[in-house]
């Protein structure tokens, strides 16, 4: 490939262990489970999955706020490698930075918006004058569609939309290559959520950014993705491009988790992949594959074996024994 | 005659600058087992109008109405004591954090019977096996087991169902569902709206879903109440509304969908925020944010034309998706118009 990947990583895993009490054992949650997968310059890679399934693990793991228990982790060729409690070097904590899902929360409620900007320079780029810094705020501030004003405001005074803006160019302050984004519209009403996809289409062009997009929000992946990886459980269990995932799902927990996503067309009646019960308790999971119990596909060889991640063709990797009757019997329901 | 019929409802709040109007003029008429929604951003006054049907909102709100019956009594005029022998038996309420609605000291047994003992009454046995049936009913994997367990032992989805199990436990005849599934995933969520259909087909009851997912509302509903900033702006049956919506917030508003963007390099935005209480423009609340308005709609307050099906609150509602707007005019063919328009 021509390119270069701006971050790699190989089997990342990420286990937390949970103390025993007088009343319970000592117990491993095994919250990221072999995720592998490389993000391109410009690209967006989409991670979708449910409450629980290792997303925000996922996010926390990139951004090196906790190392993985195991597996390789490259950014910009450098390859991170952290024992428990060791601070990453600062030169690649500069290249990746993150946004969080509810901007009421994120932003310090006691600064204002051009100190909340200013402070990331005042950390790292030692050599520029107060000056400076404070054109380098204007200049973000005016390049996520704020006005100059705004700059001595203090978070309260805007609005859901405007802070995400905010906690935008915050991120963007050090020049980062990698934005992660951890469910950034989810809080947002649909007006503005459209605003601020189309602030971040426009900065990805501007500046060749490569997005981490942690969502649940199908409609809006297929939008905005390039390549997306479904979780279920801590695990990836589909991985492909985007256009082709959304077209052909070939996990029936993709399959369940699309047709379970409300279309907005009063015209349209599918046929539902109907999907009982609930994800399973991560302190006791279910032998084998882990959505076995929830799948109507499920044999007695799910409950044996946890199936790897395998490749369908050159593109698309699918944890499943029974991809090709999942494909059949979803290509009928049509 | 309709089931519950809302005529002119407006909720008013006593704030330090002053009486703040947080719903004003929403019209709502449900027949027995129909299914309504209600659809808006935050802020546009969903949850006040049907707390205020259900007499739920504190003694501060300044509820009015023309009219506001259900099943032909007129629940201005009841007594408190009348008034709470209909809410929680006969019109019944879900709401949208199910972990919050529950009181975490109690059973679910226990806050079911409470529901049954209120309004059915019975012995305790008979009690105890409508629990039982109930959320068996709901779909809660061993009900004998379950009717023990406390809040905080249940999933949010597990909650969300015994919520449903106490609002149909005294068989109400409408059910107010105030975003019963926006705190769930997807497929949780699409198991409980097809649990409150199957409910709302078998027992023949009425269902009002408050949601501000378009996509609930198209697989839900069928007729829908669109609200902006505490106005109906429209009513439509729910395909002619995903078809020809009449007022512009509303064809914004699907627009803005990324689903019904297609292959547009960019999605179609709505400017600007909802208004709050401090900044309330003059004439239509939607003017600037919408791409037809005109002087007219800067100075005027809009009212709905009395022989329009759809209320739409507009000067210039649209028809088959064309404004008759002479902005709109002006905008397609700026040279031609003498009304053209300089937007700020």
């Amino acid at each position: 490939m021509s390119r270069d990947a701006v971050l790699s990583a190989v089997n990342l895993t990420r286990h937390y262990q949970i103390k025993g009490g007088p009343f319970s054992k000592p117990a491993t949650v095994k919250a990221l489970n072999e995720a592998t997968f490389e993000l391109y310059p410009g690209q967006t890679l989409a991670v979708v999955g449910e409450s629980g399934c290792g997303k925000s693990t996922l996010a926390r793991v990139l951004t090196m706020i906790e190392p993985p228990t195991s597996g390789k982790l490259t950014i910009s060729g450098h390859e991170v490698s952290l024992k428990e409690g060791q601070r990453p070097p600062a030169a690649l904590r500069r290249e990746v930075q993150i946004i969080f899902q509810n901007p009421y929360g994120s932003l310090n409620p006691r600064k204002t918006v051009a100190t909340m900007l200013e402070e990331p320079l005042k950390l790292n780029r030692k050599e520029m004058s107060a000056a400076e810094r404070r054109q380098a705020a204007l200049d973000m501030i005016a390049k996520v569609g704020l006005r100059p004003e705004h700059a001595d405001r203090y978070p309260h005074m805007f609005s859901g939309g405007q802070r995400q803006r905010i906690a935008i160019a915050r991120a963007l302050m050090l020049n980062p290559k990698i934005l992660v984004l951890d469910e950034p519209v989810s809080a947002l009403d649909l007006s503005i959520q459209a605003q601020v996809l189309n602030l971040l289409a426009d900065l990805q062009d501007e500046f060749g950014l490569a997005y981490v997009f942690i969502s649940h929000d199908l409609s809006v992946v297929r939008r905005i993705a390039d390549d997306v990886i479904v979780m279920y459980f801590g695990q990836p269990v589909e991985t492909g491009p985007a256009e082709e995932v959304f077209t052909t799902p070939r996990h029936p927990y993709t399959q369940a988790l699309f047709s379970a996503t409300p279309v907005a067309d009063p015209n349209r009646r599918r046929e539902r992949v109907h999907l009982k019960g609930e994800p399973p308790s991560p302190l006791a999971p279910p032998p084998g594959c882990p959505f076995a119990p929830r799948c109507h596909l499920a044999t007695e060889a799910c409950t044996q074996a946890d199936p790897p991640l395998d490749s369908v063709n050159d593109r698309v990797k699918v944890a499943c024994i029974h991809v090709d009757q999942a494909v059949a019997k979803y290509a009928r329901a049509g | 005659m309709a089931l519950l019929d809302i005529e002119g409802l407006s909720v008013r709040f006593q704030t330090s600058s002053g009486l703040f109007a947080a719903v004003e003029g929403v019209n709502i008429n449900v027949d027995r087992g129909e299914v309504w929604s209600i659809v808006g951003e935050s802020g546009s006054g969903k949850s006040v109008s049907m707390l205020a049907t259900m007499g739920l909102l504190p003694w501060t709100a300044q509820v009015t109405a023309d009219k506001m019956a259900f099943d032909g009594q007129d629940l201005q005029q009841l007594s408190s004591r009348q008034r709470r022998r209909i809410v929680g038996g006969e019109m019944s309420m879900i709401f949208q954090e199910p972990m919050s609605s529950l009181n975490p000291c109690f059973t679910v047994g226990t806050q079911i019977d409470e529901m049954i003992k209120q309004h059915l009454g019975g012995s305790r046995k008979e009690r105890h096996e409508r629990a039982l049936d109930l959320l068996a009913q709901v779909g809660i994997p061993d009900p004998a087991r379950r009717i023990k367990a406390y809040p905080h032992q249940l999933s949010g989805g597990m909650s969300q169902r015994v919520m449903i199990a106490m609002a149909i436990s005294c068989n109400p005849r409408l059910l107010i569902a105030d975003e019963p599934t926006t705190a769930l995933d997807v497929t949780i969520q699409a198991q409980i709206l097809e649990l409150l259909l199957r409910l709302q087909e078998d027992t023949g009851m009425a269902l009002i879903l408050i949601t501000h997912d378009m996509g609930v509302v198209a697989e839900t509903a069928k007729h829908v109440v669109v609200q902006y900033a505490g106005r109906q702006v429209e009513k439509q049956d729910v395909k002619s509304l995903f078809a020809n919506p009449r007022h512009p917030y509303t064809e914004a508003l699907l627009s803005a969908l990324p689903e019904r963007a297609g292959d547009q390099d960019r999605l179609p935005t709505i400017p600007g925020v909802v208004p709050g209480q401090h900044d309330r423009p003059t004439g239509c609340l939607f003017n600037p944010r919408c791409r037809y308005a005109t002087e007219h709609c800067r100075e005027v307050e809009p009212v709905a034309a009395p022989d329009d099906p759809a209320r739409t609150l507009c000067h210039y509602p649209l028809e088959d998706g064309i404004s008759p707007s002479p902005a709109a005019a002006a905008r397609d063919n700026p040279q031609s118009s003498p009304h053209r328009e300089v937007r700020p």
